[in-house]
């Protein structure tokens, strides 16, 4: 009997310490769950409802929010700015997430290896300056180096070559080469940890059997730091998708539609032209390519967990 | 053995050429910051002074957005570092039932670009009438930044022996004390990193503001420095260039700062996000 009443206080205890951690569980993750909640769940939510409606700032439709089902969509998948907008989203992340950064970034990474302390030193603390620096500052560098005035022409015009009005005549290139250079250090610093994993026998064992330095790069290196490559591929296509700064403060967009990425016209549509609803149905598009990406970005991730 | 040499050398050409190249945009800032007549382009100047960065660091305009930045990012890394920290308790702690899918929808959300949903935030701030408000401003940017500072603290906690902390409880701690005393400490290197990070992240954000506040003596920093480029950015270089110096500073220092705490923060392997 008396080891009874002992085994049953014990689980009593038990219980009631497992129903004080439960408690105590809510207590500790509500306040992050609330915060997360309100500013983002429901924007989630909020562009998937607001998308399919003509909510406006200004005119009738800034009083009382109508349901218009697919109108905006239909509106969107007609307009030719939504269609040139999503063209230089690809190019820009095509060209500065996916080629410009990735690559880039690996052939430091590469040729740092083995390379003077001093020298590797001051390489890194140069590139990693450019991604330190905030993103609108960023801009003011690239608008000054390639203005009309800018560092870029006075040196062509000093080797006798002719300046070029670069940000009217090359818009995409320049904000691409402007983000690449901001965005490059994120990718070398990922590779040059990538790297460092690789056990140096591996590859010492593939130079013995007479591979090249670039054999033995491509056939050993690449297939064992493959993981990282995925998840850092996919991860800065994710901060590419979100510039906005960088192209407004460089370009506004333009000239004309040139520099348009989806951010930009999403931007333009809801509070130039006060379409909100247009303007959610827009980000919806980019929301819902980043889902498609982010979802990608946890599949890698599991890989390597 | 002579192929190698060569290849060392195209090698540390290379190298050399790739830094001067991302060398010379950033150079202007440095010099046209210190020139009493700076141009666009990069030139080193024939004078040396201070005015440019004396009318940036005077004009009390200026100065107010610098505080309400600072306010602002303060704010929000203390938030996040003290919301995270809680959540990520029980995460790190207790066998929960649900755990490993809302660890997965933690990091899901790390990575969704914030741009997407700014045009619902704005309503829903005009909606709950905290648009143009400061306050309401830090809120959402510690809500962004939540997700991230829950991984870290979560996978940095995890770190932490369980033994040091029963052995407290041994000797009659509470949970909430075992937590201030024994485990905080312990993670100060996690704290730093996330708390910088916020404070970066929203320090250089100018999308946020620039959306959802509307008065200009509430701007911080980084929409005042936007509206000076509008303004002054294709006249007065030498101040345009000493404010973007001074208002880069404190990334900077934070940056050299967090390396002492990040010795393995750029492998994807573990606990980092990278």
């Amino acid at each position: 009997m008396k080891t009874n009443t002992a085994v049953s206080t014990s689980v009593a205890l038990s219980r009631s310490k497992r129903d004080h951690k439960f408690l105590r569980s809510i207590l500790f993750l509500l306040p992050s769950w609330i915060l997360l909640l309100i500013f983002f769940v429901g924007p989630v939510i909020l562009t998937f409802y607001f998308s399919f409606t003509n909510l406006s700032l200004t005119g009738t439709a800034a009083q009382g929010i109508e349901f218009v089902g697919f109108q905006n969509f239909k509106v969107m998948f007609h307009d030719p700015n939504f269609r040139i907008s999503i063209i230089k989203t690809i190019l820009f992340l095509l060209f500065s997430a996916i080629i410009g950064q990735q690559v880039l970034g690996f052939i430091l990474a590469v040729l740092m290896k083995e390379k003077n302390k001093t020298f590797r030193r001051i390489i890194g603390i140069i590139v990693i300056a450019g991604w330190v620096t905030p993103e609108i500052v960023v801009a003011f560098c690239w608008v000054a180096f390639l203005s009309d005035n800018g560092t870029l022409n006075t040196l062509l015009q000093s080797v006798g070559l002719k300046s070029v009005s670069w940000l009217f005549t090359f818009p995409m290139v320049s904000v691409i080469i402007a983000n690449i250079w901001h965005g490059t250090a994120f990718s070398m610093l990922v590779y040059q940890a990538a790297l460092d994993d690789v056990p140096k026998s591996i590859e010492e064992a593939a130079r013995i059997d007479g591979a090249s330095r670039l054999q033995s790069l491509i056939r050993i290196v690449l297939p064992i730091i493959k993981g990282s490559i995925v998840t850092n591929m996919v991860l800065v296509t994710l901060q590419t998708l979100g510039v906005f700064t960088l192209i407004y403060t460089m370009t506004g967009g333009g000239p004309g539609t040139a520099t348009q990425t989806l951010p930009i016209f999403m931007y333009n549509q809801a509070f130039v032209n006060y379409q909100l609803g247009y303007g959610t149905a827009i980000s919806l598009i980019l929301l819902i390519i980043g889902i498609i990406a982010s979802l990608l970005y946890i599949r890698s991730m599991k890989a390597t967990i | 053995m002579n192929r190698f040499k060569l290849e060392r050398k195209v090698s540390y050409i290379v190298l050399a050429l790739i830094g001067i190249l991302f060398l010379l945009p950033l150079l202007w800032v440095l010099f046209a910051s210190f020139d009493p007549n700076a141009q666009q382009s990069l030139k080193i100047p024939h004078s040396f002074t201070f005015n440019n960065f004396i009318s940036i660091l005077t004009d009390p305009a200026t100065l107010r957005s610098f505080v309400i930045g600072l306010i602002m990012s303060l704010g929000q890394a203390f938030l996040v570092v003290i919301v995270a920290g809680l959540a990520a308790y029980p995460l790190s702690r207790y066998q929960l039932k649900y755990k490993k899918p809302f660890m997965y929808t933690i990091l899901f959300m790390t990575s969704l670009p914030i741009t997407a949903v700014m045009v619902p935030v704005y309503q829903l701030f005009m909606f709950i009438k905290l648009q143009d408000s400061i306050l309401g401003t830090m809120l959402f940017l510690t809500a962004s930044g939540l997700p991230y500072g829950i991984w870290m603290l979560k996978n940095f906690m995890d770190a932490v022996p369980l033994e040091l902390e029963e052995s407290a409880w041994v000797d009659g701690a509470s949970v909430w004390a075992g937590l201030r005393k024994i485990v905080t400490p312990l993670m100060i290197p996690g704290i730093c990193t996330v708390a910088i990070f916020t404070f970066s992240g929203s320090w250089g954000n100018f999308f946020v503001p620039y959306i959802l506040i509307q008065s200009p003596d509430k701007f911080p920093a980084s929409v005042t420095i936007f509206q000076f480029f509008g303004n002054y950015g294709l006249v007065e270089y030498g101040k345009l260039a000493a404010f973007s110096l001074v208002y880069t500073f404190p990334a900077v220092i934070l940056y050299i700062f967090s390396q002492r705490f990040m010795s393995k923060g750029f492998s994807f392997g573990g606990a980092s996000k990278g």
